[in-house]
């Protein structure tokens, strides 16, 4: 399960972990998030992460 | 004022900024004005960290020449983009053309947008390092503290740790070191500046103190880019952030409500005598004659917050409306809150109110309370209970 980086501010998706502030369970792969997704630090859309 | 010499060699060439009242826009208000730090270190190397905004550009260059000619600075270490921090970058390149700009890749990138010049600029990343002569310069990347350009500055000789905004207060003094101002103004400050910069980036701000701390390295001086500087407790600071940062709070209730005849307003001081008369702090605010920088300030560490509103065209009125939407972004947790109102047929506001909170990831603990156009006695008392019911379950959280 590939990581992405946000390039912005730098905060690392772990699918592993997902993300608990918008509702993303563990085990959620980024190309799986919705595109309402946004980064949780500095409020980016996925368009604007890499992957690790 | 002057420059001062705040460590042997480096001098503070800020400006004060003494009227300034509405900061960001009309974001926050600055009723103690503020200052811009920018902080010269003379080695064999010449560093200007930071500048100031633009319209103090001569005073930052006056100060600067006390001390040294502006040509001979050989670098310019922008922390961040910022106009009240670079706004005087152009002024200061053409004094000396050949100096080189330092700062993030974000930093680079940001300073392009905002001034459209072609300075020589070097990116630096953490740990990076700057020999000056005797002393050096570190770097700390602090990405979203608060934009993605933000960097600390730190200098290992003096122990002196120059981290831009973070840490600051919009405080205008003449005195320029924490132990020379009343404690509880400057706590004031930095406690509004916290709640209404820095609270929505809390985790960010836990995992960067860590960083520093595990770092291992000493702080002997903070020196931010507004406000006083921590020379002599900056401890102090640091214990605040960490207890901000961590969302903690005191067994205290804010009440913020907008009313239009007056009904709500009644519900609102009914409701805050069950709170105190259950012996809770509390602070009650008509958010149409507040000031919301303050308003935000108390909210920082209260654990309840009960927001009222009437309903107008079915919904809720739109200055507690534009206020609720400013507190979502700031991302307070841990929170507890009800909702109450005074409507005329259909209500709205309640709901309303609800939603917003509930987006903002604040419990909603009792059922919201709305009473027909004027309360009457027994709803009068059904105000004073549900001030008694809240209290009861903030204390039992």
């Amino acid at each position: 399960m590939d990581k992405y980086r946000c390039t912005v501010c730098g905060y690392i998706y772990d699918p592993a972990v997902g993300d608990s502030t918008q509702g993303v369970k563990p085990g959620t792969l980024f190309k799986d998030l919705p595109d309402s997704w946004i980064c949780p630090d500095c409020g980016v859309g996925k368009d604007m992460f890499e992957k690790v | 004022m002057n420059a001062l010499e705040i460590k042997k060699d480096i001098y503070w060439v800020g400006a004060v900024d003494w009227n300034v009242r509405n900061f960001h826009g009309h974001t926050y208000t600055t009723k103690r004005g503020t200052t811009y730090n920018a902080y010269l270190i003379v080695d064999d190397k010449i560093a200007l960290v930071d500048t100031v905004l633009s319209s103090f550009s001569t005073e930052l260059i006056e100060k600067i020449k006390e001390i040294i000619h502006p040509e001979k600075i050989d670098y310019v270490i922008a922390n961040h983009v910022e106009a009240d921090h670079s706004g005087a970058l152009p002024e200061i390149m053409k004094l000396c053309p050949k100096a080189k700009v330092i700062g993030t890749a974000k930093c680079k990138e940001g300073l392009y947008k905002h001034y459209y010049e072609d300075w020589d600029f070097q990116i630096v990343r953490t740990h990076d390092k700057l020999k000056l002569g005797r002393k050096t310069l570190t770097f700390l990347e602090a990405p979203m503290l608060h934009w993605p350009d933000s960097m600390f500055t730190y200098c290992p000789e003096e122990e002196l740790l120059l981290p831009n905004d973070a840490f600051g207060q919009h405080y205008a003094t003449s005195e320029r070191f924490d132990g020379e101002v009343d404690q509880s103004m400057l706590m004031d400050e930095a406690t509004k500046y916290y709640g209404n910069i820095l609270w929505p980036l809390s985790t960010l701000v836990l995992k960067k103190i860590e960083e520093v701390q595990k770092l291992n390295i000493p702080i002997k001086m903070i020196a931010p880019s507004h406000g006083v500087i921590w020379r002599d407790d900056p401890a102090k600071i640091i214990t605040a952030y960490l207890k901000w940062a961590k969302n903690e709070t005191k067994l205290r209730v804010v009440v913020v409500y907008e009313t239009m005849w007056g009904a709500t307003e009644k519900m609102a001081r009914k409701i805050s005598q069950g709170l105190i008369d259950s012996g809770l702090e509390v602070k009650l605010f008509d958010i149409t004659q507040s000031d919301r920088t303050e308003v935000i300030k108390e909210m920082l560490d209260a654990k309840g917050y009960l927001i009222g509103s009437s309903t107008h065209n079915n919904g809720m009125l739109t200055t507690i409306a534009g206020f609720l939407e400013f507190l979502k972004g700031l991302k307070p947790k841990n929170r507890l809150a009800s909702v109450f109102g005074s409507y005329g047929w259909a209500g709205g506001a309640i709901k309303n109110i609800e939603n917003i909170l509930k987006e903002t990831g604040i419990e909603i603990i009792q059922p919201g309370l709305g009473i027909q156009y004027l309360p009457d006695e027994i709803e009068l008392k059904n105000c004073d209970e549900f001030g008694r019911n809240f209290a009861q379950r903030l204390k039992e959280e």
